[in-house]
């Protein structure tokens, strides 16, 4: 693989790599809250695999990089610049529709996206993507439930869940975006193309809403710049949380 | 994929040392559901020696977040140095884990402490519609689904509408 192709390999995983991490924290935050029991654990369950596709990013990352920095390095040792994740996921937790929200319309790119990559001429990309993918189908099956039982639900949940849709809408449009060095990952088939993705991702996220009596919002303005290390103030707060350990003791081992 | 007789272990004339350690690692108990080796789970993914004896174990973890996979490593190393081998363990996740690898003994294991054991997938896929499920304890095909996840990242729970008693069901991976 040519250098270049390696570094834009390596920005596209750590990407990937920080969403999962970022969206695992986030879930992890309702441990001990949820509304009932069985959710605290099965949102607990989905954070646990998003944080296992973490590892598996972050470390084939650190490979490709080639300058010795590991899994926890990476997770621990960068501040908010240096993160790669989309924003819509370090949105914070308001209530527990708009978590459902947020993780649908997380879920079913994911989905696609994983769906693809399995195929990625990149083995090892593809092996996390086969691992991944078996795990996405079944938590954007959970996040999509519970849309339609609170979108089709009371009144309430229903006002809810509409509002967190018209908050979270303007972050979807990240997940679509390309650069350079992307397009060059595209041409060699070691990624899907992102523009594709959007389609699949409409269709499945469509459907999903129709069943649950909600409005598709018009594709308007969209946030970005979490790709590129340009965050909302959220990430910062979610780091100190996250961080605090290795940073107050840095190279602890149990 | 496991033989005829639905069971993991070396193939036939393979050394002693790799025997030996299909031995060792068949007494390891999964930590979550401790009636299942981890041979049994399917988890043990290679044994190779090489040309001095020296081998190498692969293990798979089931689910990618899978909190017990570092515990399952210690073990497995552990259970190899008192059978006295010389083994280095490693993971990986190619290709996926799935329920599939779970062996027939394994699967009378999980029935016999009341988990229902998971259908292999090729007649009910993870995303298929939910098929009727026999309550365990009394047998009753009325049952629901109460979470789609359980008490551990492989797991559901439902419950039985007849004798109302709630069980695991081991997820279709």
């Amino acid at each position: 693989m040519s250098t270049d192709l390696k570094e834009a390999l390596f920005a596209y995983t750590l990407r990937l790599g920080d969403t999962s991490l970022v969206l695992g924290h986030r879930l992890s935050e309702w441990c001990g809250h949820a509304p009932e029991l069985e959710e605290d654990i099965a949102l607990t369950n989905v954070a646990l695999d998003l944080v296992g596709h973490a590892r598996m990013l972050l470390t084939y990352a650190g490979e490709l990089e080639g300058k010795g920095r590991d899994e926890d390095r990476l997770a621990y040792r960068r501040d908010v610049f240096d993160y790669r994740n989309h924003l819509l996921v370090e949105q914070p937790n308001r209530d527990f529709g708009h978590t459902i929200v947020r993780q649908f319309l997380h879920d079913a790119w994911a989905v696609e996206l994983y769906e693809r990559l399995c195929a990625s001429k990149d083995d090892t990309l593809a092996g996390i993507a086969a691992k991944a993918v078996k795990e996405v189908r079944y938590h954007v099956r959970h996040s999509g439930d519970w849309l339609v039982r609170l979108g089709d639900g009371t009144e309430i949940s229903h006002a809810k869940v509409a509002d967190a849709l018209g908050r979270l809408w303007p972050y979807t449009g990240e997940m679509f975006e390309r650069d350079e060095a992307e397009q060059a990952l595209v041409a060699a088939g070691i990624v899907p193309d992102p523009a594709g993705l959007k389609a699949a991702w409409s269709a499945r996220v469509e459907a999903v809403l129709e069943e649950a009596t909600l409005d598709r919002p018009a594709d308007g303005w969209m946030q970005k710049g979490g790709r590129r290390g340009e965050h909302s103030e959220h990430l910062g707060y979610l780091l100190a949380e996250m961080q605090f350990l290795p940073r107050a003791y840095p190279d602890a081992t149990w | 994929m496991p033989d005829a007789a639905g069971c993991w272990g070396p193939e036939p004339g393979a050394d002693a040392v790799v025997k030996a350690a299909w031995d060792a690692l068949a007494g390891v108990m999964d930590p979550e559901i401790p009636v299942l080796s981890i041979v049994d789970l399917g988890i043990v993914r290679a044994v190779s020696a090489d040309e001095d004896g020296r081998l190498s174990v692969a293990l798979t973890p089931t689910y990618s977040g899978c909190p017990a996979t570092g515990v399952i490593v210690l073990e497995a190393e552990t259970a190899l140095a008192r059978a006295r081998l010389d083994a280095r363990v490693s993971v990986v996740i190619a290709p996926p884990w799935t329920t599939d690898w779970i062996s027939d003994s394994g699967r009378e294991k999980l029935a016999e402490v009341g988990i229902v054991p998971p259908p292999h997938s090729g007649k009910r896929s993870l995303t298929a519609p939910d098929e009727v499920i026999a309550c365990p304890r009394c047998g009753s095909e009325d049952t629901r689904q109460i979470s789609r996840f359980g008490s551990t990242a492989c797991k559901a729970l439902h419950a039985c509408n007849a004798c109302l008693e709630p069980f695991d069901v081991f997820k279709c991976h």
